[in-house]
């Protein structure tokens, strides 16, 4: 899967989540979780059960701890699709 | 100086009526909101009927947001959002999430248990070894303040934000609470009330303890029988009463609607002693937490026009009203009207002293006693303390003055509270 279709299904999981709509709209890798995105910090456990769930992987807690914006989680999606 | 304490909003979600408007409709006319539930009877329940609000998904849209519907399984809170809400708006504020902080306005929303089902669910992954997978939501729902918890932040509340438990009286306990608060000059607003989850993870254990009745799963709406002699236990029903209290003066000032004054209240136990049990009163603590309610209210027992009972349709009701009889030293003819809301929307547990008391408050706003229903045969007992027409039967049109409200709770706990009408 190419990044550019990740962000496309990425951007669907956290759009529940984010409350800078702006921010979404312009969403890039460099886009952050909690100081982009404004999604609340309680919220990431949700965001990554969901990617879990889209993608069938699963996350451990060293991987989910990096996964603070797009780059890396696409960095660790990739690296479980692999 | 004690300060006034009024009532300035209402909400209310009842197995009868999910707010003010139907609410008021439906105990006019004597609505029964019980009805039968096929999964109780598939669970095997001897008591397969309850009274459960119905909430469309539309409704919850209106109270929260689709984020905090992710994921959310908590009935009491969901009931107590929207009665909560309801009372906030109708008091005249409005509902905005970056209203600034209020700290003269606080939230005491009690409950007996939160989120039972959504537990159910974290059990079952906990189980699984998915513990993981109980993500962000399992914590808030099913922490006993949750409630308040969500109260609190859809409305910005800076006062003491919290959650009271005491059983069947805790509704009632949470505006004496209130009452406390702003009386004593800490705070100029709280929203008080309660809630209760419904449904089979709730009321197994009443059905197990056998107070619920079982005569009546093919006769739901006749199933709630308080004050009757062929009253064999109560229906166990589910969902949220909310009131705004608040100082006179700030009442005042922003020249809110005033639909009663709390005169006063007490709140005792019996210590589970002198006939006193886990599950049954003692009556020298009952009769004094009426009577000591009526003196903190500077009123006389005369000056009571209606009692908004406990009257759970159990063996105990004849032992309520010889309690009350007493208590208030008056008899027969001289003894106030009484009724049971329980008659259409049965015991809504945690949540009944607060829905009962918004079904108070609104006869006295109104002026009107609503019927008690299922009571066409009085208890022969109840007649040796009262005469039967002081049991409504149809709806009377009266000017009322004042209202007491009492609840006793598992735990052998009491709370009365005194409503008055409020005049300028």
């Amino acid at each position: 899967m190419t990044n550019e279709e990740l962000i496309l299904k990425l951007k669907k999981i956290v759009k529940p989540y984010i409350q800078d709509e702006n921010a979404f709209e312009n969403l890039t890798e460099e886009t952050d979780f909690i100081n982009d995105l404004k999604i609340n910090s309680a919220n990431l456990v949700d965001v990554i059960l969901d990617v879990e769930d889209e993608f069938d992987i699963e996350i451990d807690n060293d991987a989910m701890e990096k996964m603070l914006d797009i780059k890396n989680a696409l960095a660790i999606i990739q690296s479980k699709l692999a | 100086m004690k300060k006034r304490v009024v009532i300035t909003g209402l909400g209310v979600v009842a197995p009868n009526g999910i707010d003010i408007p139907s609410f008021t409709s439906a105990i006019k006319n004597g609505v029964s909101g019980i009805t039968f539930h096929q999964d109780l009877q598939e669970l095997k329940f001897s008591c397969c009927i309850g009274g459960i609000p119905e909430i469309t998904e539309e409704k919850k849209l209106e109270y929260l947001t689709p984020l905090q519907l992710r994921g959310f399984n908590s009935s009491g809170i969901l009931y107590g959002c929207i009665a909560g809400i309801d009372a906030w708006k109708d008091a005249g504020f409005t509902i905005d999430e970056k209203s600034e902080l209020d700290f003269d306005s606080g939230i005491i929303f009690g409950t007996g248990t939160s989120g039972v089902d959504k537990f159910r669910e974290a059990i079952y992954k906990v189980d699984e070894k998915k513990v993981k997978r109980l993500g962000s939501t399992a914590v808030v729902q099913t922490m006993a303040s949750g409630i308040s918890a969500y109260l609190g932040g859809m409305l910005g509340l800076g006062n003491q934000v919290t959650t009271n438990s005491s059983a069947c009286t805790t509704g009632t306990e949470a505006i004496i609470m209130g009452y406390d608060r702003i009386s004593s000059g800490k705070a100029k607003r709280m929203l008080v009330g309660s809630c209760s989850d419904g449904g089979a993870y709730v009321w197994g254990g009443f059905d197990a303890m056998r107070v619920l009745t079982y005569k009546h799963n093919d006769s739901p709406e006749k199933a709630s029988r308080p004050m009757s002699a062929t009253a064999s236990g109560f229906v166990p029903g589910a969902g949220a009463g909310a009131l705004v209290l608040e100082s006179l003066e700030s009442a005042l000032e922003r020249k809110a609607t005033i639909y009663a004054e709390v005169l006063g209240g007490a709140v005792n136990s019996g210590g589970q002693r002198n006939g006193g049990t886990m599950t049954a009163p003692n009556g020298i603590a009952v009769r004094r937490c009426i009577t000591e309610a009526i003196h903190n209210s500077g009123i006389h027992p005369k000056d009571i026009d209606l009692i908004n009972g406990h009257l759970t349709a159990t063996s105990k009701d004849a032992f309520e009203v010889q309690n009350w009889s007493e208590a208030l030293q008056l008899k027969g003819t001289d003894f106030p009207y009484i009724n049971s809301l329980k008659s259409m929307v049965g015991h809504c547990l945690a949540a009944a002293g607060s829905i009962e008391s918004v079904a108070a408050i609104v006869q006295l706003y109104e002026g009107f006693i609503f019927p008690s229903i299922n009571c066409e045969d009085v208890h022969p007992e109840i007649l040796d303390s009262i005469v039967e027409e002081k049991i409504p039967k149809e709806k009377i049109n009266k000017e009322l003055n004042i209202v007491a409200k009492a609840s006793f709770g598992f735990g052998d706990i009491n709370g009365c509270v005194i409503f008055k009408k409020y005049k300028d």
